[in-house]
């Protein structure tokens, strides 16, 4: 890892009236009643953060009134935090800019937290933005990593730069909280475990509906039938621009029919129009993680890689022997992917075959 | 109606290389683009007004140079363009930049009231999508990020219904002018320049604020001082330790190629071979 002399590092002490400031706060995101798998990755990394620290680690559900909100508490205990903090309202029932900024920023500072960490979605993008002006600190926007700087005590996030083609570390000096934003599928997922516990501590919001300018007239799910998952899917075979023609590209689908896999590809074959954009792969698109990712005429551009070399195996087709994508592949195959990709279908079917024969 | 759009002139990162030896950024010859994202806000200002009519102002912070951005956003067709620029914004954060646009916005609503503010979801360049929020909040306005489509707008009412992008779904909203708006790409296609557009943005007389015309007295707030965030390293991504095992037979037959690569995965990636065999 070769550093650019950027800034010289600052000597620093943290203003007196910063030092109450204690604890790693994750924001838990949900929707339609689901938390957002985020909020338990981010929960890992927090655990994480709040060891360093010899702090404690806390969920904070905003929501409505009920066994539902209660139980995203139970959530955030059995994915690794010491204690929950609770809001619940009707009003914070759907996700909205207005009450949800309030509560989270009353509760911040309620209760001080230095660390507060939040997914990169939508919903956590639009909190995260409001929450940090109004508290006037600093913000890290899609971290790739966090760690704890043992010699100030501050948070030091990297994130992706110029596209994709740097990462810089960024610290949040004389502010509390640190915030930082973080995609889904960056961080591993914790292991569940149902027998932790931990204290729930309620903090009311303290609005009223009429008050609230924003309304939300209807939600309108989308039709999930047809919708990619490539975020979660344990295997993706995808596709690069050295598939040559949309009618080879057919070649991919065959290979990830038979594997059961989802289908991913890189930008220039979305922009193409040859698949949807929800089956992009990388910087500008989704983050995987799965147990084997098949990546056949893929460069494998740096704003790929961010996307999927978090996988546990990758094998990479490409005739060019100095494409990028050799250099971090677990497996790479020198050769035309339109003769490898039948085969690799080909002996995929054999196995399934042999492995159904044994039962 | 009045619009303000927020532009950004950022370096088309598609062209963007990193120096092999030092690892420092190439800029030189990579051309100055208007941020792909801002083209959607803009052309949905346009599109909002030929509906009913107004008026676009298009703003942005940055160097001097900025101002070929801007011009090119007039021969879109916006009616006005305000470059705000000075050595005292430089190293700005989210927080610092929200706060400039913020100051800037409220001068413009000395003259003519503001009715939206519009940016692009993020940039290329920094990928926030964080100074939109930002600068709602400080003008305390109505935030509707992500949005997808502007339903309907009505002025005298001042209501504006917007669909915004959720994570699982589409969240119907419906909120009061003034509001500030980042809108989703992929939703419209910026309109080709027309003639007397392109005349008019090459004579049109460019307003130039410096921090005090955008009416920004504590300095305290901009540039690097109003920056909370600091970067402390910046660096390569680090090369895995390992390249690729390629997969070389003797008899180059893609056949016994797929058969050595599925053997040796399944003996070090137990993991997989359970993966595949559950779809037996
Ligand atoms: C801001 C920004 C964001 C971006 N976001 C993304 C993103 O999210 N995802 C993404 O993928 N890209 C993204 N990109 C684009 C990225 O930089 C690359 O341009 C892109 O990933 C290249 O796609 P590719 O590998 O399919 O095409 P190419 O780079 O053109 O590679 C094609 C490859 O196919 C090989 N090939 C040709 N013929 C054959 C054959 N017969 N058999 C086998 N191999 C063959 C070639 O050797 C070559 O290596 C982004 C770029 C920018 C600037």
């Amino acid at each position: 890892m070769s550093e650019v002399p950027a800034k010289k590092k600052r000597k620093f002490e943290l203003d007196p009236k910063l030092a109450g400031y204690k604890g790693v706060w994750v924001f838990v995101e949900h929707e339609q009643g689901q938390v957002h798998p985020v909020s338990w990755e981010l929960m890992g990394e927090g655990r994480k953060l709040a060891d360093m620290l010899g702090v404690e680690l806390a969920g904070v559900v905003l929501g409505a009134p009920g066994e539902q909100s209660r139980q995203f508490c139970n959530e955030a205990m059995f994915h690794g935090a010491d204690l929950c903090y609770l809001m619940a309202d009707d009003i914070l029932k759907d996700y909205r800019n207005e009450p949800f900024t309030k509560g989270m920023t009353d509760l911040v500072n309620a209760y001080q937290p230095e660390i507060l960490l939040l997914g990169a979605t939508t919903q956590g993008r639009d909190l995260a933005g409001s929450v940090a002006t109004t508290l006037q600190t600093g913000l890290t926007a899609d971290c790739t990593a966090l760690t704890i700087d043992p010699d100030n005590r501050s948070m030091a996030a990297t994130r992706p730069t110029f596209g994709g083609s740097l990462l810089c570390t960024i610290v949040t000096l004389n502010y509390r909280p640190q915030m930082a934003t973080v995609r889904s599928r960056v961080m591993a997922m914790t292991e569940r475990d149902a027998s932790r516990s931990g204290r729930v501590i309620e903090h009311p919001l303290g609005m009223i509906e009429s008050s609230i300018i924003t309304k939300v007239l209807e939600y309108i799910p989308d039709a999930m039938q047809d919708k990619p998952q490539l975020a979660f899917a344990d295997i993706i075979v995808s596709g690069g621009r050295g598939m040559k023609k949309p009618e080879n590209f057919q070649l991919i689908w065959d290979l990830a029919k038979v594997l059961g896999a989802e289908v991913g590809a890189s930008r220039p074959v979305v922009q193409a129009g040859w698949v949807d954009l929800e089956r992009q792969v990388g910087q500008s698109g989704k983050t995987v993680r799965p147990k084997l990712y098949i990546a056949a005429g893929i460069s494998g551009a740096i704003q790929h890689r961010v996307g999927m070399d978090a996988s546990d195996c990758i094998i990479a087709i490409n005739n060019d022997p100095n494409a990028p994508i050799f250099d971090y592949a677990t497996y790479g195959i020198v050769g035309n992917a339109m003769t490898i990709l039948p085969a690799l279908t080909e002996a995929f079917r054999q196995k399934l075959a042999a492995v159904k024969k044994a039962g | 109606m009045h619009i303000v759009v927020c532009i950004k002139q950022v370096p088309d990162s598609a062209q963007i290389r990193v120096h092999p030896v030092t690892n420092t950024i190439m800029r030189q010859g990579v051309p100055a683009i208007i941020n792909p994202y801002d083209l959607f806000a803009l052309e949905e200002a346009l599109r909002l007004k030929d509906k009913y009519g107004g008026t676009v102002t298009v703003i942005t912070m940055g160097p001097p140079q900025a101002e070929a951005a801007l011009r090119k956003a007039l021969s879109f067709g916006a009616d006005d363009a305000i470059l705000i620029t000075d050595r005292a914004f430089a190293g700005a954060d989210t927080l610092a930049t929200s706060f400039a646009l913020a100051s800037a916005i409220r001068q413009i609503q000395k003259n003519m009231p503001v009715d939206m503010v519009f940016t692009g979801k993020q940039t290329i360049d920094g990928d926030t999508a964080q100074v939109g929020p930002g600068v709602a909040k400080r003008l305390d306005m109505q935030l509707l990020t992500y949005v997808s489509k502007i339903v309907s707008v009505k002025a005298e009412a001042s209501e504006i219904v917007v669909e915004r992008r959720a994570e699982g779904g589409v969240q119907l909203l419906k909120t009061s002018l003034p509001c500030l708006v980042t809108v989703l790409e992929g939703n419209n296609q910026m309109r080709f320049a027309s003639m007397p557009n392109m005349f008019r943005a090459a004579r049109h007389p460019l307003k130039v604020w410096d921090k005090d015309a955008a009416g920004i007295e504590d300095i305290t707030k901009i540039g690097l001082k109003g920056s909370p965030t600091v970067v402390s390293k910046v660096f390569a991504p680090t090369p895995k330790s390992e390249r690729a095992e390629m997969i070389e037979v003797e008899s180059g037959d893609p056949r016994d190629v797929a058969i050595t690569v599925l053997s040796k995965m399944f003996t070090r990636f137990p993991v997989v071979e359970k993966e595949i065999a559950k779809r037996a």
